[in-house]
């Protein structure tokens, strides 16, 4: 029995994780699991990685202590503030890590999907900082919905490809990455954007985004005079930017986990992307974890109004913290997120990204003790969502 | 013996076709395996659709969109498969992703299979280690072969393995691209069948993917003890009657079409 809530040796989180997928992908994944440890270990590479995360991504970003919000909630709110990274997001603490482990592996051309764009803009920014060749796949349907990020990538030098099967969605721009990948086996590397996908992929994702994590033990013991919060609280899609503050905790029952899923229309609603409630054990992407999906595993689509928590599934180890009980779930509505997306503006003066805005709205869930050290990850800026902000709110 | 096994010994240029259940239409299964086995095929896919399938190429996941619109699932084929076994004697094979089985349950899906009469499974996300570890007393249990995939990036090392643990053919994936049909093999593909041919493995080879002629045909039977079709045949079912089923047959083993 395996007494910790991080990756075991055969790549599980309990009994999620694993590498179900077709012996197309074999070698790639045996070539990053036998190699990904030991390249992240090397001096050089952790400079090189520290360096960019420095002085290219703007890190460590602050720990901010929220007083007119901790006031309102009668609690101490510290905001780890992920949005001021640079391209407005946490996803590029691993894009910047994968694009250094592509360049070890002697890898010429990255491919990559994303959902909102933001894991997108993210990979070709670094493939553009690194002078490689970068092409995201994109579904048809979010192409349409996210042209700002489209055009992002096209400035930086990025080809995006529309995903035209399936539900033309995330998932099917995931499909088509993998399929390429299958393709091109020798020369591509595949940057995934969350702690999804066979392993070595959710434990390489974790351990790039562990920095977010690594900071707020160092950062609150500056502050608060402790290393450990009451409780580390983030939304989860498919889970990267809560893998990344909860790692150094994992472990430490001290500090409690709070996930925060998107219930999208509501629970019950048919549309909705709260997978711990709706999802059952299965296969995605060639991970075991808990997935939305029919009664004959076929997976069905997923629906929030944000498209970055709007994924099927949800990380292996996201899964395990939900099934150990580990972590506490709970999802927000539509409506409850976008409230606090002008509660956070209004309280603070930070326009959080949608994703991000559904975890704040725990607030109004959970009381908390007036001594409770409560941790957030404010993990992405509003600016890509201003369009619907605009519609939703009719600014 | 398993009626793959007997074919595997008795047959030389073995011709596997694969379509997905459901496609063109929900009920199209029964008659499908008739008509293939009534022409000169030894083996036949049935593909169990599925929303997501990984390894491949756009003409099959098409064709598993429209059939699981239809209405296609696991129990639903069982269903169409209940009398197979009165009509026809040929191998029959599920090629099923992971997660629709895993749903139905493992042991239940393997159960169903030997009940009407399923010879063998091929699931392409379900790694060998796995099989071997978890599943392979079941497959076992029921009379089943589990069919493996190798690619040419696959170690000799690992191709070993899989020989070991394997008991029907080996599905030689003929490129590294996904399913889709081409219209000849280059010189790496054919120093790969023959780096595979010196390994003197105990398993059949039968060749996959990009075959899609007469000509392509040839040159995998050349290489192995057989070839099996997806795409092109699901074109052909795409556009012409099943009725012409023969036709089509007849064209990839390189025989004038006589209607009769």
């Amino acid at each position: 029995m395996n007494n910790t809530y991080n990756v075991d040796q055969n790549g599980y989180y309990g009994e999620f994780g694993g590498a179900y997928i077709p012996e197309m992908m074999h070698s790639n994944i045996e070539e990053l699991k036998s190699k990904y440890i030991k390249i992240c270990s090397e001096n050089s590479f952790k400079k090189e990685f520290n360096e960019l995360l420095k002085d290219y991504v703007g890190r460590p970003t602050p720990l901010y202590f929220a007083s007119r919000l901790s006031e309102k909630y009668n609690t101490k709110i510290y905001l780890k503030r992920e949005d001021l990274c640079h391209t407005g997001a946490h996803k590029i603490n691993n894009t910047i890590g994968q694009i250094l482990l592509a360049k070890r592996l002697g890898k010429t051309r990255i491919i990559a999907e994303t959902g909102a764009g933001q894991h997108g803009v993210a990979t070709a920014t670094v493939c553009a900082l690194m002078g490689i060749e970068c092409i995201i796949y994109m579904g048809e349907i979010d192409i349409g919905r996210q042209a700002p990020n489209v055009a992002r990538m096209k400035m930086l030098g990025a080809e995006v490809r529309p995903a035209t099967s399936g539900s033309k969605t995330l998932k099917d721009a995931t499909n088509e990455a993998i399929r390429d990948w299958i393709n091109n086996p020798i020369d591509t590397h595949y940057i995934i954007g969350s702690v999804v996908g066979p392993h070595p992929y959710p434990d390489m994702v974790a351990r790039f985004q562990s920095v977010i994590g690594n900071e707020v033990m160092s950062q609150l013991e500056t502050l608060e005079g402790t290393k450990n919060p009451n409780y580390v609280i983030a939304c989860v899609g498919g889970g990267s930017n809560a893998a990344g503050l909860f790692y150094p905790y994992l472990d430490n029952k001290k500090v409690k986990i709070i996930c925060v899923e998107a219930a999208g229309k509501g629970i019950k609603s048919g549309k909705s992307a709260a997978t711990s409630i709706l999802g059952k054990e299965g296969i995605i992407h060639g991970a075991k974890t808990l997935l939305m999906q029919s009664k004959d595993g076929q997976i069905t689509e997923p629906y929030s109004i944000s498209a970055g928590l709007d994924y099927p599934g949800v990380g292996p180890m996201h899964a395990n913290l939900f099934r150990s009980k580990r972590g506490e779930f709970h999802s927000i509505e539509d409506s409850e997120a976008m409230d606090w997306g002008l509660n956070l503006s209004r309280l603070e003066g930070i326009i959080p990204a949608i994703e991000t805005s559904h975890a704040f709205a725990i607030l109004d869930k959970k009381e908390f003790q007036k001594s409770d050290i409560l941790v957030f990850n404010c993990s992405g800026r509003g600016d890509k969502d201003l369009d619907t902000y605009i519609d939703y709110f009719k600014l | 013996m398993n009626r793959i096994n007997k074919v595997l010994e008795e047959k030389k240029d073995i011709l596997s076709i694969y379509f997905t259940a459901g496609f063109p239409k929900i009920d199209n299964t029964e008659e499908i395996i008739i008509q293939l086995s009534n022409c000169d095929v030894d083996m036949v896919e049935i593909g169990l659709p599925f929303s997501d399938p990984l390894a491949d190429g756009p003409t099959i996941q098409e064709s598993s969109t429209i059939a699981l619109n239809n209405g296609m699932n696991s129990i639903k084929l069982f269903e169409q498969l209940k009398d197979i076994r009165k009509k026809t004697n040929i191998p029959l094979i599920i090629m099923g992703y992971f997660n629709p089985i895993l749903q139905f349950g493992v042991e239940e899906f393997c159960k169903n299979c030997q009940t009407v009469g399923i010879d063998g499974l091929i699931i392409p996300d379900l790694p060998v280690e796995v099989y071997e570890k978890e599943y392979k007393h079941v497959f076992d249990k029921h009379g089943l072969l589990n069919m493996f995939l190798i690619t040419p990036q696959t170690s000799n090392e690992r191709i070993q393995f899989i020989d070991k643990v394997s008991k029907g053919f080996i599905y030689m994936v003929s490129s590294f691209s996904i399913t889709g049909a081409v219209n000849s093999f280059n010189e790496n593909q054919k120093k790969y069948f023959k780096r595979i041919n010196s390994m003197d493995l105990k398993s059949k080879l039968l060749i996959g993917f990009g075959i899609s002629n007469n000509k392509t045909f040839l040159d995998a039977t050349r290489n192995s003890r057989g070839a099996i079709i997806g795409s092109a045949f699901i074109k052909f079912l795409k556009n012409n009657n099943k009725e012409n089923i023969v036709e089509f047959i007849n064209s990839i083993r390189g025989k004038s079409s006589s209607k009769n």
